[in-house]
């Protein structure tokens, strides 16, 4: 019997790591290319470990500036849109639970619609407006479409966590005299201090990783975000460059791969349950 | 006193919608201007044969007829399905192997999560260049193996090669996903009772018999769900492919998205793009219609 239960423990194992090689070889495959000197990346060898590992990829990228430009781009856009979204779900997601009313379930219906419509349908009319307001290739421009873009998600989290809030909490700062604008800032906003750096973090990563409205909306080369630089090497000029684009890769994953292992249990269960029991 | 009653909560009631909508004008102005109505807009334009600076005019189904005798757009609509189809059933199915497995309460299960979290993690574009760099002909690793291997006697440059550039980008997009669909299928695999597989096991079912008639029945909401979320996001696919061929060669991996970008961003057609769009939404509107339901049904089930 425990001979059996080794065996197929044995057997699980060995599946889950056939699953963990598929899944990690082409992250490691580019890591190692990042740190080989580019005659060993076109040797032919199929070495993880390069035999003679170099940093000058990772110097290649940080002196060349364009990326760099790129990233500080990504940043600044990132931060400020998470900051806006986040002063703006807190209130909202407290409105929606504390007050019941239709407007509720016309934005939890739009949150679900807006996970799915093609998105080329909103920005083509979005690229129009944002011409005529002269916000197209602009940092402003592309902040406001993030805003946009990750308000409906971050609200739907927020929602939940002000769910679990206990109404005797406010009811006793009301009693002491306290606004509706206090008790959200001065009793909800400490409570809900996870959550918003949950909600943050999700935020700015999804604008970190964003593509097609970057790619659509900015023009100049100096205003262009870390994915668009990236996947104009992949170009014309991306042969030559293999070393320092992996090298730039592992870079840009950094962030999100950071917020994911941070965040492990929330997208482990948090998202889950929360997407599908709604 | 009964009446009077009601007339108090309704008057409290109303005082408290006038203080929420204060609270959410911001966010629905915000979600109406820049989200809702271009959406509405964008519908619209694709009854139009609008070109970026000239007038909008309205040209009623004409941009659908076009699309019809539209052979690239056929083309498209062909390899968007294949690539939604197939991507759709392997992501869930192997995600599902994957949670089955990490069900198990295997020892360092929860090391293994975090090192299957990587691959969705990694940034859309960043899975293309990865995929890349593997696929590259004189550089990439599945080159360098298959050679090693003896399976092939000279490099093959995957992404260009009209016999292997469908396969080789179904399986960059696959590997992205996998994680997504085991992570959520784990989460759906936890609520069921331990004690129901001890009870089938006791009562003699085998492992297959655990699954289809303990498993499968719990876990199909949660299945539809997913099947339905994947099939919508895969459909609406354009970074990974963009990077990893721009849509090449020849248009064979030309997905709706990058059709209706190349339409409306590369060649001005706005009019056309949209008519793409519109499209795609009647594609995207039968699955959310069944997700809807499922959901629905689950809810008004408990």
């Amino acid at each position: 019997m425990t001979g059996r239960k080794h065996i197929s423990a044995l057997l699980i194992h060995g599946a889950i790591i056939l699953y963990v090689v598929f899944l990690l070889f082409p992250l490691l495959w580019v890591v190692a290319t990042s740190f080989k000197p580019t005659a060993e990346i076109y040797s032919g060898e199929l070495t993880i470990l390069p035999d003679d590992g170099t940093l000058d990829h990772y110097r290649s990228v940080i002196n060349g500036q364009q990326v760099l430009r790129s990233m500080g781009n990504s940043f600044i856009v990132g931060v400020v849109s998470t900051v806006l979204v986040i002063l703006l779900a807190v209130p909202s997601a407290y409105a929606m639970v504390r007050y019941t009313s239709v407007i509720n379930n016309a934005i939890l219906g739009w949150i679900l619609v807006s996970q799915i419509f093609p998105v080329i349908l909103v920005m083509i009319p979005l690229y129009v407006m944002l011409r005529h307001m002269g916000l197209t290739d602009t940092l402003t421009g592309l902040t406001l479409v993030y805003v946009v873009w990750s308000l409906p998600f971050v609200l739907w989290m927020m929602h939940g966590y002000v769910k679990s809030i206990p109404l005797e909490l406010e009811e006793a700062a009301v009693i002491d005299g306290a606004s509706r604008i206090q008790v959200i800032f001065q009793v909800l906003m400490p409570l809900l201090l996870p959550a918003i750096g949950a909600s943050a973090l999700f935020s700015f990563i999804s604008a970190w990783n964003e593509f097609f409205f970057a790619l659509v909306l900015m023009k100049s080369p100096a205003l262009a975000t870390l994915q668009v630089e990236l996947a104009r090497y992949t170009g014309m000029e991306g042969q030559a460059r293999t070393g320092p684009l992996a090298a730039a890769s592992v870079i840009a994953t950094i962030p999100s791969v950071l917020l994911f292992i941070l965040m492990r249990k929330w997208f482990t269960t948090g998202l889950v349950s929360g997407a599908l029991k709604g | 006193m009964k009446g009077m009653s009601t007339k108090r909560a309704h008057s409290l009631y109303s005082r408290k919608e006038l203080g929420q909508f204060q609270l959410l004008l911001p966010v629905v102005l915000l979600i109406s201007v820049f989200s809702a109505y271009p959406l509405l807009r964008g519908i619209y334009l694709g009854f139009t044969d609008y070109r970026l600076g000239d007038p909008i005019v309205f040209n009623g189904i004409e941009n659908y007829l076009q699309l019809f005798e539209d052979e690239f757009f056929w083309e498209s609509f062909r390899i968007g399905m294949l690539w939604t189809f197939v991507v759709t059933a392997l992501q869930v199915g192997l995600g599902l192997g994957l949670a089955l497995l990490l069900n198990t309460k295997v020892r360092f299960a929860s090391f293994y999560t975090i090192l299957i979290l990587l691959p969705w993690a990694t940034p859309p574009i960043i899975r293309g260049i990865l995929w890349r760099q593997m696929y590259e002909p004189n550089s990439g690793a599945v080159n360098i193996m298959l050679l090693n291997a003896g399976f092939i006697d000279a490099p093959v440059n995957w992404l260009s090669s009209f016999e292997y550039v469908i396969p080789s980008v179904i399986i960059a997009g696959v590997w992205g996903e996998i994680s997504k669909a085991a992570i959520f299928l784990l989460a759906g695999l936890q609520t069921i009772s331990h004690d129901l597989y001890e009870a089938g096991t006791i009562d003699g079912a085998g492992a297959w018999q655990r699954f289809r008639h303990i498993t499968l029945p719990v876990l199909k909401p949660v299945l539809a769900a997913i099947i339905s979320l994947t099939f919508m996001w895969n459909f609406n696919t354009f970074g990974i492919i963009w990077v990893l061929t721009q849509g090449g060669p020849g248009g064979m991996t030309r997905l709706p998205m990058l059709a209706a970008y190349e339409e409306g961003f590369r060649y001005g057609y706005i009019g056309y793009a949209a008519a793409i769009g519109n499209v795609m939404i009647i594609i995207l509107s039968v699955m959310l219609f069944f997700y809807i339901r499922v959901q629905l049904k689950e809810r008004t089930e408990r």
